[in-house]
């Protein structure tokens, strides 16, 4: 069965997840990825107001392709959300409630998930034009000079996700392959 | 003497670039149909279906099959009795790269190592150029993915390490890898040369068509009992859990010093792409 989700989404939407949940996400997502994080974090630290509001909201590291003329989007699958885990805890402790990637988290931000329950979620790593489909509406929101790497407003419809690590931390990158390994 | 212009070399990679980041081989295709029928985990089914889509949607669409279309590596066999005419054959492939990622409407990846500034053009290239017979250049363009690359790795073994060195190498480093570089993954292994020439053959192996044993047979066993190793530890599709964490083990070896065994894996995610022309 293929659970249902929108973003933003409320705690409790959040806390019916598990690991392992296949899921169709649909509502508005912001993208972001290492450069974009380095930023953010960079501003933080120094004060300033990030130039977008990051309560309760989902953050995609993605960087996606040019959109050729006519299309919403390039392709845009995930990227690798392990170099994001260094800047992660202080954005969960600042109201992210989602995260988009692909591949496994550290423990601080295992930790920071189940502190601040929210739950992160895995896009089929590879599966960029099937992504690119489920864009209905994508602008640049911040960081514009970051090219790929810029902060775009997306807005989804079922886009097809798995729950990776829940808000009580159990990961399925931990159970999964443990069930077959020989 | 035969002589090729530049001018014709730039627009065979333009080509190519494109060509490599859209159509995945069947040969790739095959194996993942293969994977997505024999495949136990239902999650890891969902998935194999998904990138068996994506590959309908990114041929029919022409969209990129992966956002992340690479790093352009680039392999050249010049035959001897061709002459270059037009400028330098490094400018002419790095045109063609700049071309293509512009008119494909593909990622421009590429940036300075040091200062992070993007060359806004995914240029350079990585050329790897092999003199041959003939009077012939066969170009293929093979775009590299970091989420597969970055997982990739090389050891300086020690020849008491022999085989089983190297095969414990090979799954420490598949296991270490684990959900990161999009499994199932292709894993291209060198043995053997020098430190850059074994990672030069882990590259180059990855463009045999995927699965199709080494000539050798002691060399296709090897690559079947590392697939099979592989297979076991049970890491599946996206990392999640399944019978599928590689589609193929891909081995080449050449010979090393008496003092040495170097061992290069380079890890290929399932967007398998490479593209070839002979002009």
């Amino acid at each position: 069965m293929i659970k249902k989700i929108t973003s933003p989404a409320t705690t409790e939407e959040i806390l019916k997840l598990s690991a392992g949940d296949m899921v169709e996400l649909s509502g508005i997502l912001l993208t972001g990825r290492d450069a974009a994080h380095k930023r953010m974090v960079e501003y933080l630290y120094k004060g300033i107001p990030l130039p977008f509001d990051i309560k309760n909201q989902s953050i995609y590291y993605t960087g996606p392709c040019p959109a050729p003329p006519g299309r919403i989007i390039g392709s845009c699958g995930p990227t690798t959300s392990f170099r994001m885990d260094g800047y992660t805890p202080l954005l969960l402790d600042l109201g992210l409630k989602i995260m988009i990637g692909k591949g496994q988290r550290s423990p601080e931000v295992v930790e920071a998930i189940v502190r601040n329950q929210a739950v992160y979620l895995a896009a089929a790593g590879g599966a960029g034009a099937l992504i690119a489909r489920c864009v209905k509406k994508a602008e640049v929101l911040a960081f514009e000079d970051l090219g790929p790497e810029a902060v775009y407003r997306l807005e989804v419809e079922k886009f097809p996700l798995i729950v990776a690590i829940d808000s009580r931390g159990s990961s399925i990158f931990e159970s999964g392959p443990a069930q077959f390994r020989i | 003497m035969r002589t090729v212009s530049t001018s014709l070399i730039t627009q065979t990679v333009e080509q190519l670039c494109i060509e490599a980041c859209y159509k995945i081989g069947d040969d790739v295709k095959i194996l993942l149909q293969k994977a997505r029928d024999e495949e136990e985990s239902p999650l890891g089914k969902w998935i194999l279906q998904q990138f068996l889509d994506n590959m309908h949607i990114s041929r029919e669409e022409q969209l990129p099959l992966c956002q992340d279309t690479g790093m352009a590596v680039v392999f050249i066999e010049l035959g001897r009795e061709v002459h270059v005419t037009g400028g330098s054959l490094e400018d002419a492939v790095n045109e063609g790269v700049c071309r293509g990622y512009e008119k494909g409407y593909l990622r421009k990846s590429v940036l300075d190592p040091l200062t992070r500034k993007n060359t806004g053009d995914n240029t350079p290239a990585v050329i790897h150029l092999e003199m041959t017979e003939g009077d012939r250049i066969k170009i293929t363009a093979a775009p590299k993915g970091f989420g597969s690359e970055n997982m990739s790795r090389l050891a300086m073994l020690k020849p008491a390490d022999g085989a089983d060195g190297i095969k414990k190498f090979v799954l420490d480093t598949v296991v270490r890898a684990g959900a990161n570089p999009c499994p199932p993954i292709i894993v291209g292994i060198g043995i053997g040369g020098t430190m850059e020439k074994a990672a030069y053959l882990a590259k180059k192996s990855l463009l045999r068509e995927a699965g199709k044993p080494h000539p050798d047979k002691d060399i296709a066993a090897l690559e079947q009992e590392l697939l099979n190793k592989i297979n076991e530890t049970g890491i599946g599709p996206q990392g999640m859990g399944g019978r599928t964490t590689a589609l193929a083990v891909h081995v080449e070896t050449y010979p090393t010093h008496i003092a040495g065994l170097p061992v290069a894996v380079n890890i290929q995610c399932h967007a398998a792409r490479h593209a070839s022309a002979v002009i």
